[in-house]
This record gives C-alpha cells, structure tokens and sequence, in this order.
C-alpha cells in the first residue's frame, strides 16, 4: 500500500503522471499496489495493456519522451526482457543522443517474483543486467518506507529510472508518513551500525542480513549492515567508508554471483582502499543457474539468514 | 523538395569525399513523402523517425544548418554533435527525433499520440517506417495497442522496395503492406509516394479521421530511393555495394517525383523555367550556407563527453 498511496499522490499532484502495463487491474499481478487507481483517476490515466511489453513499454517511454511522467509495471520483470529496445536502445540513451535537447522521464517497474516454485522464467531478478547501461537509474527498495519515497523519487525524476521490487516483500507492514516525500537516489543508508564488518545487502536480502545480524550479536560479533536502496548510481561513498572502518566486507546480492552487483562493489573496494581489507570479501548471491522449481533444490537456490551468517564467520576467519 | 533533394546530394558528396563519417540514409527519390505528410500536419504535431530522416526533419521544419552542423559532428548540430545522421531532432518544430532501430519509433509514436489522446489535444502524432519495419513485432503490437485505443496516430509506411539490401518480396508474402492494418480494423490507404499531391490529399484526410477521434490510420507510401541503403552508393567498405539492378534504377528515375511535380507545375503554367531556377539557387544557397556553418563551427571539446547522460 506504500506505493498505492505513492502512485495516488503523485497522480494527484500532477497530471501528468499516469500508469500503464498489464495486470493493473489485478491483484493476482500487482497485488495492492494499484488498488483503487482507476476508481480514482479513470480507465484513460490508469491503462491495462494487452500483453505486448514491448510496445507498451514504448508507449511508456514515447509519452514521456512528449511530456507525460509515465510508470510502466511489469508484473514480472522476466516480461520486460521483451522491452529491451525502448528501455536500453531508447530511453536510457534518449537526452545524451539528442544532446540534452529531449528527455525521458519514465518510471519502469519490474516486480521480481521469485519463489513459490515459479521457475526459471517467473523469478529473475534483473537488476544486475539494467544497471550495466549508461542512462538508466536503478532503484530496489526494502521496506514500505523505502518504496513509497524511491517510487516518488523516480517519479519526479527528469530520466527514465527502473524501480525493482521484490514480491517476498510484499507482505511486510509499516507505518509511512502520509505526505509526499522523496528518498534521495543513488544513497544507501546504514541500517545498523557495527564495527566487526561491512555486509552491504540489497532488496530482501537487508530483511535477511538483519535477522542474521541479531544472531550474530548474541556471538559477541557486531557487523554493519547497509542497505544500498539504488543499484545505480551506486552509493560508493557509504560502502567505501564503511570498509575503512571494518576491514572486512560481506556482500549480499539478490541477482546471480557474475558480472553483477557483488563484482561492482568488490571493484569499487579494491580500485578505492585495497588495504584496508583484512580478509578477503565475501559474496552472497545466487550461483550461476537458473531458478529451478523442485522444492528442495528451490530451498537451496535462494540464499537466506544462514547463508549471511556463514559467510560473516568465513570472513572473520 | 527541392531543399531536400540539394541537401541530400550535397550530403552524398561529401561522404564520397570522406568528409562525412556517419552512416547517412539519404532519401533521394522519397521527398514526396516526407513533404506530402508534413504539409498536412500543424507544428504540434508530434512526429518520430528514422534512419532516413533528413527529409522529415527539414520538412516538419526542422534548421538546415543544424543539421549539415550534426551531421558533420559538430556541437552546433541539432543533437550538439551526439547523435549524427541517424538521431535528429527539432522539438520546438514537433520534430521528436529519429532511431535507426527499425521500428523502433512506432512505438514511441503510439505514446505521443496516449498523451495527446489523455490531454485531450487536437493534434496527431506521426511515426515514419519503411517497408523493413514490417518485420518487427512492435510494429503489429502498436497497430494493437493504437486500434484498440483509437489514438490519433497516422503510420507511414515508405514502401521503397527493399529492406536494406534485401527486396522486400523476399522478406514477406507478396501481399500489400497497406492491408496490414486491416484486420485491427484501421483505415488503411496505399498511394503513390512520388506523387505530393496525392500523398498531401492522404495525410489531410488521415488528420481529418483522427480529430475526429476514429484513428489511427496506416498510409502506405510506394515510393523508391535512388541511392543507395547508405550514403550514395552502398560504398561503406570502399567498393560499391548496391546490388540493385540497374535498370530498375533507371525506371524509377523516370518517376522522380520532383519531376513529376515540376511538370505539372509547368502544364498547368503555375511555374515558369526563370522561377525553378530562382528555387534552384535558393536551396543551393541554403545548402551552401549550411555547409559553410558547419564547417566554422566548432567540433565539441572532450570535456564535455559525459554531459547530457542525464537531465
């Protein structure tokens, strides 16, 4: 409901913004977040698409290339892989090909269903693969703080921003401020302050990285969690400073463990303070497979608490 | 047309003598089109293109001196020396900008015709194509999307024959393209794209269909390019290249449709032979005072490389 009410305001204040992609009607595709839209605001600024991701996230991106502040939702972001060419041809290269002279301020929203036995095509979590481009901004939130204030951000910003949320988060429940506020993109945000190391978590893996913490602590061990909340720009600022202080770094990715946001940071760390690491970093991230759906090798693909609290024990090593 | 055509052969030129890098798509022989369409339409009108734009963009109203500048990589070119032939732009003019991804501005098109339709504007949007472009997906996915929302938007389709290299008989049934558009129920028309009369009486009823809210339409324009796919000659890899036969060029040249306009002008004495050569100098002039503008201007500094990623 933090992104319902989001949407809802920033539909309200400004009439350009409006909401297209398949499922909006249904909560079976976006749960609650596009409650009650079209009872407020009508069939022609809140649109069900036919399944076509790519046109319609064309659309999106044609609207916002002409003045409208679109937010295209992909149910399940594995769809959106049909969009390639408006999202990475299009949109992200548009006010540096035009040299500035035209923008694209479109919000596009891949939801990330993983689990549930959905396989290899249902559950991707593509982050990894959007923030390699240059012109797009990456944002995943991991609280109902943290959704409504990125989807604003990505609302009001002037270039087109891929917002990315996990459906295992779907359920959490938090008290968010009623007014209109933006979290700035491209900052992370200490969630827990600690001096034995770093563990920078993304996604549903800060909710995890907690818990593991709480562990942790009742073995006298007390790391640092940092929640990253952008995947681009990268917060490099927060993670660098943080690994001064620890000498030890624990990375925990909800994507696959190649060329993704683990290799980044750890790039980021040895091109940055080399030494200062006192032990070597330490990855959580899915292996280099796809998502398979039996239950017991489903259990084990996606890394969880105890996956954070092994790899914090090897780093101390 | 004549604009066009000048600009065109000048730019054709300069690639011979190496002085033009960038891929650049000329559109001899297909002016009618882009002027017949563009006559028709209001300066906010939206209009997208492609890779063969040069014709679009100067007759939406796009600056000749901006463009030769672009084209030429220069940081007074439309695009500040970022985008080159192939991604042009004349916003103030309703002149949204070109892709070389084929079709991959119908799309775009269907959304400026969303907002328009959301806004509530009595204004259309307009995506240019050719022929290749009904290979691509989108291109069906956004006849869908803009049938089934009644959006005023006018497809263009310049039927010039070939898909690249390739003659389009060999890259779909032998059937009409303009028939396409039937089955989502969309008023579709097939012309002569080198007749400017009859492609500028389509595009007005197109405007007409759409304000009155029964868009879209799909104008299929049969057309043909003298030169070849890039540049004059197809002579990227230093040796000509374009394997079309000769004399279906020769044919085509026959149907020239500035001569064609031209004799008709001259038939209906609405033009004399001082008055075409008045319009002759004229758009040499222009096209000479373009070149000279990007010649004097300034290439872009490699400071600025990064700007404009973001606005």
């Amino acid at each position: 409901m933090a992104i319902n009410e989001a949407i809802t305001q920033m539909m309200k204040k400004d009439s350009s913004v409006f909401v297209l992609g398949q499922g909006v009607k249904s909560p079976w595709y976006v749960g609650n977040t596009c409650k009650d839209l079209i009872k407020k605001f009508g069939e022609k600024r809140v649109i069900d698409t036919p399944i076509s991701e790519n046109a319609i996230t064309g659309v999106g991106v044609g609207a916002a290339i002409c003045g409208a502040r679109p937010i295209v939702i992909h149910p399940r972001m594995d769809f959106m892989l049909y969009a390639a060419d408006p999202i990475i041809n299009q949109a992200a290269n548009w006010s540096y090909m035009f040299g500035g002279k035209s923008s694209c301020p479109v919000v596009i929203w891949g939801i990330i269903n993983r689990g549930a036995e959905q396989g290899a095509q249902h559950s991707q979590a593509l982050h990894g693969l959007f923030s390699h481009i240059p012109g797009l901004k990456v944002v995943m939130p991991s609280t109902p703080y943290d959704a409504k204030g990125l989807m604003i951000s990505a609302i009001k910003d002037n270039n087109p921003v891929i917002f990315i949320d996990d459906r295992w988060l779907y359920n959490d429940k938090e008290i968010v401020p009623k007014e209109i506020y933006s979290l700035p993109i491209g900052k992370g945000i200490v969630r827990k302050e600690g001096k034995d190391m770093t563990v920078v978590a993304i996604s549903y893996l800060v909710k995890e990285a907690l818990i593991a913490i709480s562990d942790l602590e009742k073995r006298n061990i007390f790391p640092e969690v940092i929640d990253l909340r952008t995947a681009k720009p990268l917060d490099k600022e927060i993670i660098i400073e943080s690994v001064k202080k620890t000498g030890r770094l624990v990375i925990c990715d909800v994507g696959w463990k190649t060329g993704g946001l683990s290799a980044e940071i750890s790039r980021i760390i040895v091109e940055n303070i080399p030494g200062f690491l006192k032990s070597p970093v330490k990855t959580v991230a899915l292996a280099d497979i796809p998502a398979p759906t039996s239950p017991t090798l489903e259990k084990s693909y996606y890394p969880a608490k105890s996956a954070i609290v092994d790899k914090v024990m090897e780093a101390l090593k | 047309m004549k604009l066009i055509r000048a600009l065109e052969n000048r730019l054709g030129d300069l690639v011979l003598k190496g002085e033009i890098k960038t891929p650049c798509h000329l559109c001899t022989g297909q002016e009618a089109v882009a002027v017949g369409i563009c006559s028709a339409l209001k300066r906010d009108d939206l209009v997208f293109g492609n890779h063969r734009s040069h014709g679009h963009y100067i007759a939406k109203g796009g600056d000749t001196k901006e463009l030769m500048a672009e084209i030429l990589g220069k940081k007074s070119g439309c695009s500040r020396g970022r985008g080159g032939s192939m991604h042009i732009i004349a916003k103030e003019q309703g002149f949204m900008g070109t892709v070389p991804i084929v079709a991959g501005t119908v799309s775009l098109a269907a959304g400026a015709a969303l907002i328009l339709q959301i806004k509530k504007k009595k204004s259309v949007a307009v995506a240019f194509f050719g022929d290749g472009a009904t290979g691509e997906g989108t291109l069906y996915e956004s006849l869908n999307f803009a049938a089934l929302k009644n959006l005023p938007l006018i497809f263009i389709c310049e039927n010039n024959f070939y898909s690249t290299h390739l003659p389009i008989r060999e890259c779909r049934p032998d059937k009409p393209i303009f028939e396409i558009a039937k089955p989502f129920g969309i008023p579709s028309f097939q012309i002569d794209g080198n007749d400017i009369l009859e492609v500028q009486e389509t595009a007005e009823k197109a405007v007409e269909i759409c304000n009155k809210g029964e868009g879209p339409v799909f104008i299929e324009c049969l057309t043909y390019r003298q030169a070849g796919h890039v540049g004059p000659d197809d002579r990227i890899q230093t040796e000509h290249t374009d394997i079309r036969p000769k004399k279906e060029i020769k044919q085509w040249l026959k149907k020239d449709p500035i001569l064609k306009f031209e004799n008709l002008l001259v038939k209906k004495k609405a033009l004399n032979k001082e008055e075409m050569e008045k319009i002759q100098r004229d758009v040499d002039r222009e096209v000479e005072g373009a070149y000279r503008f990007a010649i004097d201007s300034s290439y872009p500094s490699k400071e600025e490389i990064a700007n404009n990623l973001f606005q």
